[in-house]
């Protein structure tokens, strides 16, 4: 038993280092020349409609009520008010606190409801605790859970650990989706992220995310290219599509399109649908519909024009 | 599909007179002998512009301009010729949206390179140089190193302003005055830039720009009243340069061809390493003297790299030079595109596998889709010789020694590149390779502080930098 146990750790280990590495300046370089992409006019109104429909709007405060929530889920039902022709977003993200509350007020929209669990954002606690935050969330109508992986235990090399507990996590999600954190600021190189990508994906993931948004460097253009080549080369060697979603900080159109760009040009087609990328985000979304109606009406209306929530 | 709707940069942002004249002592004549030639736009075939040809006659003016002018020009102190140079450095710069559409226009590169990379570079070689001008004496060439005198300088057609900066820069800044020809289907970013001279004050005579075609530049180089001698282009016609001033007591730099090799070990950083292979070799159209044109790649790693590489291929926009999101743009001219067609039909025959990904090719113009060339032998010519085109040729090694071997084995030495995640490797390799510049893990780069030059075949002297200067100071 116990050898089998250092084998797989050791096996585990030797892939994940196995793994080709990351050139941190290469990799920037390539982040930034795919910014400088120009999508204007027909390219763009389609960038910003994809976009609505991939943002996961989010609120994770320690202030959250369930006022705030409803008035969250009616934006994402019906984004701008004044046009109906505008898409809903993708979903809602909220504290398994407010699961229930979102539960009904997202009832029969089409608009998915996730949770964050497993003691987000720090991920310190037991792993009983953290599955029972899972399964309270799945039981409160929670279809997509956000877990966060133990940086602690993938920085001191603990690899099994970070596996077992995505394991343990996905068989308490049940039928739900899950969503796994790297919390890509903590990790602290480009190796890192390629490895704890494989290493989420290898457990289970359905979705890796970058970030909590709880921490100093959230989701960067970078960071996200490393992370969709990790799930093209992931579908090439083992067939299944894996999503991702980057997190915090993504605040204005022309950030969200470069994103969108990203997609085009490292994994192609089969990720542009917010089935397999999402927009961990907030504040996006009024950017968004402002840029939209820009496109429709010609000209920018105020922020008045835009709720907020 | 995300499809990018086009995005082009407006072609009016720059006015192109529809002819030209010599810019000889600090202003425009027509030639003597009334000769012109015309300057297309090689993504379209459009006639952008006449241009006067300048006959020996010509040239003699502005050899005789250059001579007259280099007394006041030598005798100014270092700071003073500084702010001529610093002057002309921020001119480029605030113009630098007229000129990187200009330069697109007429040498067919996407807007993108004109505009983030080549005009960038040209400011900052005039930047880096106008720092130079006063403080010469610590250059490490002795205590009050000399200008030359009158320097006769020919540029190519595929980098044509960043060319001409980084002859001109030096030059200017050690003292000396300048004759300079630029490429026959590229001379309006020089002419340009005889406007930018005028617009900075610069003295009469200082800089002097005829076009031509190569007789012109023959003359040039030959004439008696030049004191130096700087070229950058292809490898046989440096050969009669250096043939035609042998004896004569110019100095001379070349800046000639290259094959270089750009060299995987199997613990590269994968994709990173193709996005250097591909700016290696498709980065302008591949017409680049220090293009990695082949790629030598470990055996064990030759499948999975390949699939990763015709992968990225088959995302590169090839179109529309002026759209801001083309990333592979025309052939310079119709003589260009019959080598590089020719080079590869040779190695179809000679039994190497060719691939491109699928593109649609613009009808007008001269197009030549990204290819790659894979089974490819040292014997094989288009593993020898330079073809300056978008083509690629893939070898393939079994050992760092062997890498090495091969890629010292070619009759130039202009640049190579080294992608490996072990450092000791990178040097080790570097050490052995037979190269004026080596690339670890990066492809391409340039910096007006480093020197850039060639081994063997590939040329001599060396530009850029503290070397840079050298070559302009007696």
């Amino acid at each position: 038993m116990t050898v089998t146990v250092s084998a797989a750790l050791s096996d585990l280990r030797s892939f994940l280092h196995g793994l080709p590495g990351v050139d941190k300046v290469g990799v920037e370089a390539r982040a930034a020349a795919l910014a400088t992409r120009s999508i204007k006019t027909s390219a763009k109104a389609e960038a910003i409609d994809l976009a609505i429909r991939m943002v996961d709007l989010t609120t994770l405060e320690g202030a959250d009520t369930p006022g705030k929530v409803r008035a969250l889920c009616a934006k994402a039902r019906r984004p701008d008010p004044a046009d109906p022709s505008c898409p809903p977003v993708a979903a809602i993200c909220v504290y398994p606190a407010m699961a229930r509350v979102a539960a009904a007020a997202l009832a029969g929209s089409g608009v998915h409801l996730a949770s964050v669990a497993t003691a987000f954002p720090s991920g310190q606690a037991p792993l009983e605790v953290k599955l029972a935050d899972t399964r309270d969330a799945v039981a409160a109508g929670a279809d997509e859970i956000d877990m966060v992986i133990s940086r602690g235990a993938f920085l001191a090399g603990d690899y099994t650990k970070v596996f077992d507990e995505i394991v343990a996590v996905k068989e308490a999600c049940g039928g739900a989706h899950l969503k796994v954190i790297l919390e890509t600021g903590e990790l602290g190189t480009y190796d890192n992220i390629r490895r704890a990508s494989w290493l989420a994906m290898l457990a289970g993931a359905d979705f890796i995310k970058t970030s909590t948004g709880k921490v100093a460097v959230n989701a960067t253009l970078p960071i996200t290219l490393v992370m969709l080549e990790a799930v093209r080369d992931f579908r090439e060697r083992h067939g299944r599509i894996i999503g991702v979603k980057p997190a915090g900080g993504i605040k204005t159109t022309k950030d969200a399109v470069k994103y969108l760009v990203l997609i085009n040009e490292t994994v192609g087609d089969d990720w542009l649908s917010p089935d397999r990328f999402r927009f961990g985000a907030s504040s996006l979304l009024n950017d968004l519909l402002m840029q939209r109606t820009k496109l429709t009406t010609g000209h920018y209306a105020g922020p008045d024009y835009f709720t907020l929530d | 599909m995300f499809e990018y709707a086009p995005a082009p940069e407006s072609r009016s942002v720059v006015e192109i007179a529809s002819s030209y004249g010599l810019f000889i002592d600090g202003s425009f004549d027509g030639g003597k002998d009334g000769d012109v030639f015309k300057t297309v736009n090689p993504a379209t075939e459009e006639v952008l512009a006449e241009v006067a040809s300048a006959g020996p006659e010509d040239v003699d003016r502005a050899v005789a301009a250059a001579r007259r002018a280099f007394g006041t020009w030598s005798a100014l102190p270092g700071a003073e010729r500084a702010k001529y140079l610093f002057r002309i450095a921020r001119i480029i710069q605030e113009r630098s949206r007229e000129l990187a559409v200009l330069e697109s226009l007429d040498n067919g590169k996407p807007i993108r390179e004109s505009r983030d990379v080549d005009l960038p570079l040209v400011a900052a070689h005039f930047f880096y140089y106008a720092g130079w001008a006063d403080k010469l004496g610590h250059a490490g060439f002795g205590p009050d190193p000399r200008p030359l005198g009158v320097a006769a300088q020919v540029i190519p057609w595929n980098f044509p302003l960043l060319m001409l900066a980084w002859k001109v820069a030096p030059a200017l800044a050690t003292g000396n005055t300048v004759v300079l020809k630029p490429a026959e289907t590229t001379p309006l970013s020089a002419l340009f830039f005889a406007d930018v001279c005028r617009q900075a004050e610069l003295p009469a005579g200082v800089v002097n720009i005829v076009t031509g075609a190569g007789d012109t530049g023959a003359y040039l180089v030959a004439h008696p009243d030049v004191d130096k001698v700087a070229f950058t282009g292809s490898t046989e016609v440096g050969r009669e340069i250096a043939r035609s001033v042998s004896g004569t007591g110019k100095r001379l730099t070349l800046e000639l061809g290259g094959k270089a090799a750009n060299i995987v070990f199997d613990d590269a950083p994968i994709d990173q390493a193709v996005e250097g292979i591909v700016n290696g070799i498709f980065f302008n159209q591949g017409h680049v003297c220090c293009a990695g044109s082949r790629l030598l790649v470990q055996e064990s790693l030759f499948e999975p790299l390949m699939d990763s590489l015709k992968r990225r291929m088959a995302t590169l926009r090839v179109g529309d030079p002026l759209d801001k999101n083309t990333d592979v743009g025309a052939i310079n001219s119709a003589a260009q595109l019959t080598r590089i067609r020719e080079l590869s039909e040779i190695g179809s025959v000679e039994g190497a596998e060719r691939w491109s990904p699928e593109c649609q090719l613009p009808d007008r113009g001269f197009w030549f889709a990204p290819t790659i060339f894979t089974g490819v032998t040292q014997a094989h010519r288009i593993a020898r010789e330079e073809i300056f085109g978008p083509v690629l040729s893939v070898l393939t090694f079994r050992t760092p020694d062997e890498a090495v071997a091969k890629a010292n084995n070619t009759p130039y030495g202009l640049s190579a590149g080294i992608w490996s995640e072990k450092g000791s490797r990178i040097l080790a390799v570097a050490d052995q390779l037979r190269a004026g510049v080596v690339w670890a893990n990066t492809f391409n780069k340039f910096d007006p502080a480093s020197p850039f030059g060639g081994y063997k075949e590939s040329g001599y002297g060396r530009e850029g930098g503290r070397h840079g200067l050298e070559a302009y100071l007696a």
